[in-house]
Order: structure tokens, then C-alpha cells, then sequence
């Protein structure tokens, strides 16, 4: 079995009488793509926060890249790229300006920073796009180029969350090539998405009810499990019994 | 009558230079839902804009209601419901105060119309005191709806109603647009969920500001000219890297659990290809397309063309 990178045990989070989070238990191997799903509310973006050292954990225990969560958050930041739903690039700086700023925060040299930040023009064909500000690109660009920032500095782990929201099809398969490709060179991705079709290019999957990890296998193995033919009908099947509505 | 009629539309903007909707003509029956389907940029959002009298057309006319958007804006607004791209509510009202602000300004009560939005509003109700901003995704999303039909708006303008919202709450969202349509309110709604492009009785294919194709969804798959195979093996990562390799590949793409493949030669010389590339366990099957395939192929094509363009 290839290297544990990111380890929970009864991981929990309250925020006041309501637990967002509720003792859940995994393990997420290295250059695995793993499939973080639940409904909305289902407490998916609060799990992710507290294994990305942003939001201290109520109870239990989580490994992180090689770092306890509790005791060495600023460790784990370092070791990982995280891409929020919401926001991930400066719509005011420009293309360039991005990827110069965040190779900077993950402490990469001016050499390195200059060097990828070529490259990832090159790569992403930006050229046209490299003086001009972001928020004046298309939204698939957007994520493929914060997708591309996240990972700048070669962490070992790096989460996505919604990354692919209100993405057109043709373009989020783009931006799973991306993915693909960092999975390939080890960086394991642990992703969450409302694209089902999506969760078949995991590795593993696991869905979330009510802050409780419901299921956890291959999607192979959770079709055979919930005698369904597609994911659609797995997760319908799990998240349909939710008693808490958001 | 129908109920939107849009005649040679053109929209642009910074004076002239960017062409968001270039010359689009289609319409719109009562009671329909029409799916306006297209990539981040295609010139959607431009065009519920102006059909809901945000935006003027720099030429062409178009009509909702019978009404026309330039003269008759204001009779327009009152018979019509807009939820657009991005959560537009009030974050600091509650709830309930959300709704009660909007059935005021267009005259009416909650109590009036409740029966419209009864199905949708009991799952929020709970939460009626919750300022909007502390709402979740799909719960916004309902809310949204809510808003948007208080006052029984005969068109209705959704745009990206259901993205980031989860399969099971966009399934009920849905089914409450199905009852809409049998109390003969007309739909236009732009999404990037395929299956939802399913559910519309015509979609609407647009790129770069023109329509390309208008079809119901049975017949916008029957156009769709090429045989298309399902591929799967071990790695299907790398069977993805040689396929698109592949000298004999017209496309290929991830498709769940399976690539997509279409090709100019055979299944016997691509399952050579990849057993001579080392690939195990291959399976190779024909298979009917879905909307989304149809989708990827129209964008290739466009792709393609540009590139060419380019050159």
C-alpha cells in the first residue's frame, strides 16, 4: 500500500448545538484522486477547512502531508494548495501578477517564480491573456489558471473545492486533464464536486450525509454496493434520507 | 402566440468592439421550457438581460409577452420573474423579508400567490427568520425561486438556476419547474448540467454570441453524425493520452466511467492500436449519444475552425 498523506480519526466540528462535521474516519493514499461528495450542507467545506489548517477541529484526530492539524496548521498550509469554491485569484491583478503573487506567499524564489510562471502561461495558452486582469477572463479559464496557481509550489496534497461549479462540459474535462496530470506526478487531489459524472474519475469516493461519512469505496465498488448503474443513482440513494436540510 | 420572440438580436459592448449576441432570432412557445445551453462567455447572460429590459439590443427587436422590450419595458417587468447567474437577494433581510420586499414592489401578497410557490417555500420556511446570506447554496437557489414567482410572472427567466446546487435539491428544483409549466408559465433557463438540457422541451445550442442549433434534446442526439463508442480499460488515464494519439481518433473525452470515442477507422485497428500499446482488460462498446456529447462535438467543431481562422 502506497503512502498514507492524509489520515482522520473521529474528526469532528461544532459549532454551537450543531455538528457540521461528525466523527468522521478516513485515510487518502498519495497520488490518489479522492472524491469528496455530499449534498449542500452535508458539511464537505467544513471538513475540508479544518484538513487545510483553516478551522480548528472540535475533537478527534487528523494527519495532514505529515502534520498533525492541531499542532503544526502552519506546516500543513505549506504542504498543500487549496482552491475554494468561491474565491482563489485576485480579479484586479493581472494573469501574471497572480501567479507571481502566489508563488511568492508559497515562499518559491523570484528564479522559480519567473521560471513557472512561463511555463504555466505556456501551458494553460495564455499568452494573449498574460498582461490582462483576470477578472476579464472566462470562468473555465479562471479555475484552470487557479488550479494551475494552487499547485505552483509542488505540494503533496491539494484540495479543491467546487472547482468545476457552473463549468460547461467541454471545458471541465480541460480542467480534469489538469487534474489527471497532477495525480499522475503524485500530487494527490482531493476534490468535491456536484457533477456526478465527475466522481468516476476518482480513485475512491466517499459521501457525506448529515456531517457522517456514509460511504466510501471505488465507484465501482459503491455501484455494486447500492445496486445502482450510475453515480447519480448511488448518491440520490444516500442523500435522499438526509434529515438536515442544509 | 408565443410567448418570447427574439428577431435578429445583435448586442455588443465597449463600444462596439466585444460582439456578446450576434444576430440571434428564436422563439419561444407558452408554456415551454427552452434551455439556452452554451460555454462561460457564449452570450447568455446577455440575453436574458435583454429580454428582461436590462439591456438594450443594439439592433433587431424581441418580445415578451407580446410586449416589446424597448417600448413597453415597463409593462415587461411586471409580468416577468428573473433569477439571475449570481445569488441576487438581499443578504442582510431575512427570509421572509426577502419575499415580503418582493411581493411589494410588484403589488401583491405572499398570502396571494402562495399556492405558486407553497411546494418550494415549506422547505425553507423553517429558516423564514435566517438572514439570506447565511444560506446555503441550494437553499438560496430556493429562495431565489421563491422571489421570482411571487408575483405569478407569466415568462420566466432562470439563469444557471441549479449551478453548485446538488443532484438531489436540483431534481426537486426540477420538478417544482415541471408544475410551473403546467400552469402554462413559459420558461427560458440557461444550465451547464446536461441532464437538465434533457429535461427542456427544446434547447438552444449557442457559442461565440450565434445560435447554432435549436432542436428538441430526441432530436438534437438524432443529429448527431458519427457512431460513438464507449472505451474502458485499466488505465484510463492513459488510454485517454493514447487515444488522442491515435491518428484514427476524431475525438475523445472522459465520460464517467468510460471514454467517449469517435474515430474514421474501425474497432478491430483501435483495439490493435491499444493491445500494442500494452493496454489490459479493454472494452469496446456502441453507444447511443446524450446531449452532452452532442455538446463537446459542437465545440470541437468551433474550435477547430477558430484555429484555423488563426492560421
Amino acid at each position: 500500500m502506497s503512502e498514507i498523506v492524509i489520515k482522520t480519526n473521529k474528526l469532528t466540528k461544532r459549532f454551537g448545538d450543531f455538528v457540521a462535521v461528525d466523527e468522521i474516519t478516513f485515510d487518502v493514499h498519495k497520488g490518489e484522486i479522492f472524491g469528496f461528495l455530499g449534498a449542500n450542507g452535508a458539511g464537505k467545506t467544513t471538513a475540508m477547512r479544518m484538513l487545510c489548517g483553516l478551522s480548528i477541529p472540535t475533537s478527534g484526530e487528523a494527519m495532514v502531508a505529515g502534520f498533525d492539524i492541531f499542532k503544526e496548521p502552519e506546516e500543513v498550509k505549506k504542504n498543500i494548495g487549496y482552491m475554494s469554491q468561491k474565491f482563489s485569484l485576485y480579479e484586479d491583478l493581472t494573469v501574471k501578477e497572480n501567479i507571481e503573487f502566489y508563488g511568492g506567499i508559497y515562499g518559491l524564489s523570484n528564479k522559480e517564480i519567473k521560471e513557472k510562471s512561463t511555463e504555466l502561461i505556456d501551458k494553460l495558452g495564455l499568452h494573449n491573456e498574460a498582461k490582462k486582469l483576470v477578472s476579464s477572463l472566462p470562468l473555465g479559464w479562471k479555475q484552470k489558471l487557479s488550479f494551475s496557481v494552487a499547485i505552483v509550489h509542488q505540494p503533496k496534497i491539494v484540495f479543491l473545492d467546487e472547482p468545476t461549479g457552473g463549468v460547461d462540459p467541454s471545458m471541465r474535462r480541460q480542467f480534469w486533464d489538469l487534474i489527471y496530470e497532477g495525480a499522475d506526478k503524485g500530487i494527490t487531489i482531493f476534490i468535491t464536486t456536484h457533477y456526478l459524472d465527475e466522481a468516476e474519475y476518482c480513485n475512491r469516493v466517499s459521501i457525506m450525509v448529515d456531517g457522517k461519512i456514509e460511504a466510501l469505496d471505488s465507484p465501482a465498488g459503491l455501484r455494486k454496493t447500492y445496486e445502482a448503474t450510475t453515480m447519480d443513482e448511488v448518491f440520490y440513494k444516500l442523500a435522499r434520507k438526509a434529515k438536515r436540510s442544509e | 402566440m408565443d410567448a418570447i420572440t427574439v428577431n435578429n438580436v445583435t448586442k455588443t459592448y465597449n463600444k462596439k468592439t466585444v460582439l456578446a449576441v450576434d444576430n440571434i432570432s428564436f422563439s419561444v412557445g407558452k408554456g415551454e421550457i427552452f434551455g439556452l445551453i452554451g460555454p462561460d462567455g457564449a452570450g447568455k447572460s446577455t440575453i436574458f438581460r435583454m429580454l428582461t429590459t436590462l439591456l438594450l439590443p443594439d439592433s433587431g427587436t424581441a418580445t415578451v409577452g407580446g410586449l416589446d422590450v424597448v417600448k413597453d419595458f415597463k409593462a415587461i417587468r411586471g409580468i416577468v420573474g428573473y433569477m439571475p447567474g449570481r445569488f441576487s437577494l438581499y443578504q442582510d433581510l431575512t427570509v421572509e423579508e426577502n419575499l415580503t420586499f418582493f411581493a411589494t414592489v410588484f403589488n401583491t401578497t405572499i398570502e396571494e400567490n402562495y399556492n405558486l410557490i407553497k411546494d418550494i417555500y415549506v422547505q425553507i420556511e423553517p429558516f423564514k427568520d435566517r438572514r439570506a446570506g447565511k444560506l446555503s447554496g441550494g437553499m438560496k437557489q430556493k429562495l431565489a425561486l421563491c422571489c421570482a414567482l411571487i408575483h405569478k410572472p407569466q415568462v420566466l427567466f432562470l439563469d444557471e438556476p441549479t449551478t453548485g446546487v446538488d443532484v438531489v435539491s436540483r431534481k426537486e428544483f426540477w420538478d417544482m419547474l415541471k408544475r410551473l409549466k403546467e400552469q402554462d408559465i413559459t420558461i427560458l433557463v440557461s444550465t451547464s448540467y446536461m441532464d437538465e438540457a434533457t429535461m427542456c422541451d427544446r434547447i438552444g445550442l449557442i457559442l461565440d454570441g450565434k445560435m447554432l442549433s435549436i432542436a428538441s434534446p430526441e432530436d438534437t442526439i438524432k443529429a448527431y453524425p458519427e457512431k460513438l463508442y464507449a472505451v474502458k480499460a485499466d488505465s484510463i488515464y492513459h488510454l485517454l493520452l493514447d487515444l488522442r494519439t491515435y491518428e484514427g481518433t476524431i475525438n475523445c473525452y472522459t465520460f464517467g466511467e468510460y471514454l467517449h470515442l469517435s474515430i474514421t477507422t474501425n474497432e478491430v485497428e483501435v483495439r490493435k492500436y491499444l493491445e500494442d500499446k500494452g493496454h489490459t482488460n479493454i472494452e469496446f462498446k456502441v453507444i447511443a449519444p446524450t446531449v452532452e456529447d452532442c455538446f463537446i462535438r459542437l465545440l470541437k467543431h468551433q474550435d477547430e475552425r477558430n484555429s484555423n481562422k488563426d492560421k
